[in-house]
């Protein structure tokens, strides 16, 4: 019983490390896209700390806002933002236009946000997630 | 040792920075103003660009892709506008209608445009009439390529100058290394036209091998302002620097203006880009911005219609949410203005032919500045 059961154990190990490691490495390709779509299409407003700019445009880095308001943040990148918003206590209230990004762009640079800067999200992006996010 | 390294070091510095212009850059906040400002046109979202027609009616674009008709205090959108790329800062971008408006009926429009084979988008040139609430004879006189994804610098700023000649900024869309100091590329340029989009005989790269005939200027990042000076009818513009180092210039034919072999700005990541601010063949700005107001829309105050204005610059500020007022000592700034503090992202600002002055803003719409009595 023990010598059956043993491999399955070591089986279900093997396949359990796998796909962690596997989505660490997907994880990393995806920041790796998301920071040069980061450095294209963000990085003028929010900077390239991610600290923006004071009372103007929103920090992204150490954010409470982006933390606790994953979906309205892509949200927010897919259909653009306009009007007041709270972030680490402070109001802003601007507009960012909608970039025209497609959904794995936008998957890929919110992975890149939410963990850069010292901020961590435990669970990836996906395209079919931000598929799914409607206006 | 050690001391007099720092002596020479420290000395370095201070020459540098004393050879700099430094006064010029301390905005000075302004507690009265000589004017009111009163939102015109609400509701808005990007206003990028706007004109005046002859009945007193305004024309504006909506980034978005939309053209706004404001006439006697009534929003009505105009049909019949081109498809626009809108990615990043790419969308439906300035408009201005000709000097001979009411004789010729054209309107010309710049944005980002897939036409083309590639991937993405570049920016376009088109022209067309207004015929009730359409753009009709709609032709496209210009189009940027190669398309890339990439979403900057567009530039798109249009001005006609005494001759008639039309000026359009093209940004380098965001490829510095291979874009600006090549005039056989298109972009981080400065166009000239003939209002019918045919290139005049005596542009300046005419008789050069491969290169872009339309081409007036080059070495330019992301020119997002131009005016016509109303004294001396040259042209000017004001461009986005990186970090640092937007400037205005006055542009000339042929002449390059640097961008990135020379600059006074640094990469957004604080690391520097070149060390070089001038060099020979390559033009000095009027002015440059240290830290960057990121600069949109010119406007020469041309009338005595706010007190103390006249021969002074208007420009906006995206990042800094206010409107700059430069007053000129000759071609040098010898001060500087915030005025409408906090407004929001100031997108534009035009002189009226009523004289006043209309500012685009982000988020609000079109502010006209009511003098005061």
């Amino acid at each position: 019983m023990v010598i059956r059961v043993f491999p399955l154990v070591i089986l279900f190990f093997c396949i359990g490390t796998v796909s962690i490691f596997g989505q660490e490495a997907d994880l990393e390709e995806s920041m790796l896209r998301g920071e040069m779509v980061y450095m294209d299409f963000c990085v003028t407003c929010h900077l390239e700390d991610g600290k923006g700019v004071a009372n103007t445009f929103p920090p992204l880095a150490q954010s409470d806002y982006l933390k606790n308001n994953r979906e309205a943040s892509i949200r927010g990148i897919k259909y653009g933002q306009q009007g007041e918003m709270v972030v680490n206590g402070v109001t802003y209230n601007n507009v960012m236009a909608p970039m025209g990004l497609d959904d794995s762009e936008i998957a890929d640079v919110m992975n890149y946000i939410l963990n850069s800067w010292g901020n961590w999200s435990d669970h990836f992006v996906t395209t079919d997630e931000v598929a799914r996010v409607e206006k | 040792m050690k001391n007099s390294v720092f002596l020479i070091f420290s000395s370095l510095i201070f020459f540098y920075s004393s050879c700099a212009q430094d006064p010029e850059n301390q905005v000075d906040d302004v507690t009265n103003t000589p004017f009111q400002a009163e939102l015109l046109i609400d509701e808005m979202q990007i206003p990028w660009g706007m004109t005046f027609l002859p009945d007193g009616s305004m024309l504006v674009t909506e980034k978005s892709g939309e053209i706004i008709h404001f006439k006697n205090g009534t929003k009505t959108q105009i049909e019949g506008v081109p498809k626009v790329y809108a990615r990043g800062q790419g969308g439906l971008l300035d408009i201005e209608a000709h000097p001979n408006y009411s004789e010729n009926g054209w309107i010309y429009i710049s944005y980002a445009s897939e036409q083309g084979d590639e991937k993405g988008g570049n920016t376009a040139l088109m022209r067309a009439k207004l015929q009730g609430n359409s753009l009709v004879d709609s032709e496209v006189l210009y189009k940027a390529t190669p398309n890339t994804t990439k979403g900057q610098h567009f530039g798109s700023r249009i001005v006609f100058d005494n001759d008639g000649y039309l000026f359009l900024s093209i940004g380098e869309r965001g490829d510095r290394d291979t874009n600006p100091q090549d005039i056989t590329r298109d972009g981080g340029k400065i166009y000239r036209f003939n209002a019918d989009g045919s290139i005049p005989k005596d542009n300046p790269f005419v008789n050069e091998s491969g290169a872009k005939t339309a081409i007036y200027s080059y070495g330019h990042r992301n020119p997002q302002g131009l005016a016509k000076h109303p004294e001396t009818g040259e042209i000017w513009d004001n461009e986005h620097g990186p970090r640092g180092g937007d400037e205005i210039n006055i542009v000339k034919p042929g002449a390059n203006y640097g961008w990135p072999v020379i600059t006074y700005g640094i990469n957004y990541s604080g690391t520097p880009i070149t060390d070089e601010t001038e060099k020979e063949g390559m033009e000095q700005p009027i002015h440059y911005w240290l830290p960057s107001i990121a600069p949109s829309g010119m406007a020469f105050v041309s009338t005595d219609t706010y007190k103390g204005y006249k021969g002074s610059i208007l420009v906006g500020s995206l990042k800094f949410q206010y409107l700059e007022r430069l007053v000129l000592d000759g071609n040098k700034v010898a001060k500087r203005e915030k005025l409408m503090p906090e407004i929001g992202r100031v997108r534009d600002v035009k002189e009226g032919p009523d004289g006043l002055i209309y500012v685009a803003v982000e988020g609000k719409g079109i502010y006209k500045l009511v003098p005061n009595n």
